[in-house]
């Protein structure tokens, strides 16, 4: 509960703030970079020009942030290349490593809001598939505890995602390699899609990101983790700035009993191809047909 | 120029008024202005001000938009009875219908721009000047279906206003053919908004076919209980002619409505709890509690008493038509379809969330004080129509009489 000479004060604040916004208006003074940010285009519609000087606008708006010079890149995608995602559950011991390993590769808000994309749950033995049984904050002394699977979840790209197809402005799209990326700049935040992923793959910058500078990941990618402005979607994107750049991402590094694989669905030696062919292999909610690219597997 | 010289005379008509029409009008704006504060300060934090969170990430403001679109669509359903029963005149009845839809979607469309995380961007969703994802986003859909619904009930109240106004008859061969587009168009803007939920695999409590109609139905209840009670203050504060029998007749009808809404209801109930399988959580959530959360419980159970109780009084004949117990059961209709088809569809549909996980969304302070502001926006906006309209329809301002009436209000100011 507020006490009431904070809400009074909070009102007053408002109002003159009110005030201020309305004046603004009249004596124009925003600055051009904010008037140009506003007028950007969808990044698909851009000509190649056109991303540069955006690109240019972003470096210069996060180096007056952050005072840390940003490398934004905007690979493409290599047509030849289709991503694909294994994780072992019986490897994985619930330590969430691959959680904080994301966080900090793809500069996500630490607090209000703390955002995560990767979400490990923990279910008693015997009842893998049935979600409703999860429990998402255990705080156990040591992991593994006998008697619990732990199932990590995060985007699964899929190859037919609800997500992508109700979105009312395309502010969000697969890739060419598969990866289900958002335009932070053209998202409107109706958080549509959030509503229509059944693997809560999205999260949604309530407010303004939080991040201290020097924890700041400056190595970036335009569709994946370049520092988000508030009210808008993000989501995994299988670390697109490491793996259009052949690096693994952060989460398979990071995971100390190597639970994770990575590789690409086209290529008949990859090892994800070997994981599909020869293990036991599901994926989460077949039934929705979204064709997730993360396969679940048992290697024992 | 005639139109001009009417437009501005339209304007220093809502100008003037009693003590009452200036009390109320300075009611709601204080409200709208207190909203306008939270609002900025929404604007400025973000939604995170809201209790919204990743696991309910829609709450109250789309739940009064599905609300609000309901009303929109079985305003113009008086409409229906105007034909049916042959009301003369007919053209009150569609003039008040129209703008009560038109108000309607007004606030829904409020509604949706208090929800967008980035209002500066709506131009995103603009044909043409930004990128509509259209036909493959239900939104899309919705947002050129209710804009257009709204330009259909703007344009032909207007016309015949303007019309009236001028002494002449509005030409049938025009307004008819517009008007009966409006009725299939209501039930088009509802069903979309339906399947806005409906088409999401990933929610079942939405996912089921049973939506849309179920829709409809509550939407017929709610918004002729909403007329009614409107048809009866005005006839009391402004002077609108309309007879006992026809508040009857709408009534009538609401009861059927009723009767299809619980039905459907009783049919979903039905299927979720005798299969008993997962999908039956969130309506377990709703009705009973899951878990040990049960937030919704109490709000949905008087729901259904309120619901049950306008039915029966609706349904049965001595009380249908007395006036006292007609008001007590629109009251319960409006009340109780809000529960229903506000925090009562929304909510649940996130809980579960897609992972198992239960949080309780109620909403706080801010949403609430933003939402009354909305209401409050709408109901000014009508009362604005209404000032214009009933006059008009009454014939005190008109062409003719307006020198008139300009003239003695100014001699009795110099008086004072
Ligand atoms: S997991 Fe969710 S967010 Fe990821 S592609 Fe599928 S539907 Fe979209
Ligand atoms: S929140 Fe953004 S990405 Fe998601 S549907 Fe809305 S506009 Fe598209």
């Amino acid at each position: 509960m507020e006490d009431r000479s904070q809400t009074r004060r909070d009102f007053m604040k408002m109002m003159s703030m009110g005030a201020m916004a309305a004046l603004s208006l009249g004596s124009l003074s925003c600055t051009r970079a904010q008037v140009e940010a506003f007028l950007q285009k969808h990044f698909r519609e851009m000509t190649e020009a056109e991303k540069k000087e955006a690109i240019r606008r972003l470096e210069e708006t996060y180096f007056r942030k952050y005072g840390k010079k940003f490398h934004i890149s905007t690979q493409p995608a290599d047509t030849a290349v289709l991503w694909g995602y294994g994780l072992d559950l019986s490897r994985c011991i619930g330590c969430r490593r691959c959680v904080y390993a994301c966080v900090k590769e793809n500069n996500q808000s630490r607090s209000n809001p703390q955002l995560q994309w990767i979400r490990v749950v923990r279910l008693k033995d015997g009842s893998l598939i049935n979600l409703e049984n999860t429990e998402h904050y255990y705080n156990p002394e040591k992991v593994p505890e006998p008697g619990f699977q732990y199932m990590p979840v995060q985007c699964q790209h899929c190859e037919n995602p609800p997500c992508v197809r109700v979105c009312p402005v395309h502010a969000t799209w697969k890739e060419p390699d598969g990866i289900v990326v958002v335009d932070y700049n053209w998202c409107i935040g109706c958080r549509y899609c959030m509503a229509a992923c059944p693997y809560k793959g999205r999260v949604f910058n309530w407010g303004q990101p939080n991040i201290p500078p020097e924890e700041l990941n400056t190595e970036v990618h335009y569709l994946g983790n370049r520092p988000r402005m508030k009210n808008v979607v993000e989501k995994c994107t299988f670390c697109i700035q490491r793996v259009r750049n052949g690096r693994y991402p952060a989460c398979v590094e990071a995971c100390p009993t190597g639970a994770r694989k990575f590789g690409n669905l086209l290529d008949p030696d990859s090892e994800i191809r070997y994981i599909i062919e020869n293990k036991r292999v599901f994926r989460l909610k077949e039934d929705l047909n979204t064709e997730p690219k993360f396969y679940y597997f048992f290697s024992a | 120029m005639e139109a001009w010289i009417f437009f501005k005379k339209t304007i220093r008509m809502v100008f003037v008024g009693t003590k009452v029409y200036y009390l109320w009008c300075a009611f709601l704006l204080a409200i709208i202005g207190i909203a306008i504060s939270f609002y900025m300060k929404q604007l400025d934090a973000g939604l995170i001000i809201t209790n919204m969170k990743d696991q309910v990430s829609w709450g109250l403001y789309l739940g009064n938009f599905t609300y609000l679109v309901g009303v929109a669509a079985a305003a113009v359903l008086l409409v229906i009875p105007a034909y049916i029963y042959h009301f003369d005149p007919i053209k009150e009845i569609v003039v008040l219908g129209e703008l009560l839809a038109a108000s309607a979607i007004i606030m829904a469309l409020m509604f949706v721009l208090a929800d967008l995380g980035r209002p500066d961007r709506f131009w995103h969703i603009v044909p043409f000047i930004g990128i509509l994802a259209f036909p493959d986003s239900l939104l899309a859909w919705d947002v050129i279906v209710l804009n257009g619904y709204l330009v259909l009930n703007t344009i032909v109240p207007i016309y015949i206003l303007v019309k009236t106004y001028f002494g002449k008859e509005p030409v049938r061969k025009y307004v008819i053919p517009l008007v009966l587009l409006s009725i299939p168009w209501a039930v088009g803007i509802h069903t979309v908004t339906a399947f806005l939920y409906n088409g999401l695999a990933a929610r079942p409590f939405w996912n089921a076919s049973i939506l849309a109609p179920r829709f409809l139905a509550s939407a017929f209840c709610s918004g002729p209980a909403m007329a009614l009670i409107i048809f009866q203050i005005l006839r009391k504060t402004a002077g609108l002619k309309i007879k006992n029998e026809a508040l009857f007749k709408v009534a009538e009808l609401m009861a059927y409505a009723m009767f299809v809404n619980l039905f459907l209801l009783g049919a979903e109930l039905f299927k979720e709890y005798y299969s008993g399988t997962i999908h039956l959580a969130p309506m377990q959530y709703l009705f009973q509690g899951l878990h040990g959360h049960d937030s919704l419980v109490p709000w949905i159970r008087s729901a259904m008493v309120m619901n049950i109780t306008a039915f029966l009084i609706f349904l049965i004949p001595a009380t249908r038509t007395n006036l006292l117990t007609l008001n007590i059961g629109s009251l319960l209709i409006i009340v109780g379809v809000w529960i229903e088809k506000g925090l009562g569809l929304i909510v649940p549909g996130f809980i579960p969330d897609p992972l198992g996980e239960i949080y309780e969304y109620l909403p706080n302070v801010n949403e609430i004080a933003i939402s009354l502001g909305i209401w409050a926006f709408g109901l000014f906006i009508f009362t604005l129509f209404m000032r214009i309209a009933i006059p008009i329809q009454r014939g005190d301002f008109s062409h003719s009489k307006y020198a008139r009436e300009a003239g003695r209000t100014q001699y009795e100011r110099s008086n004072q």
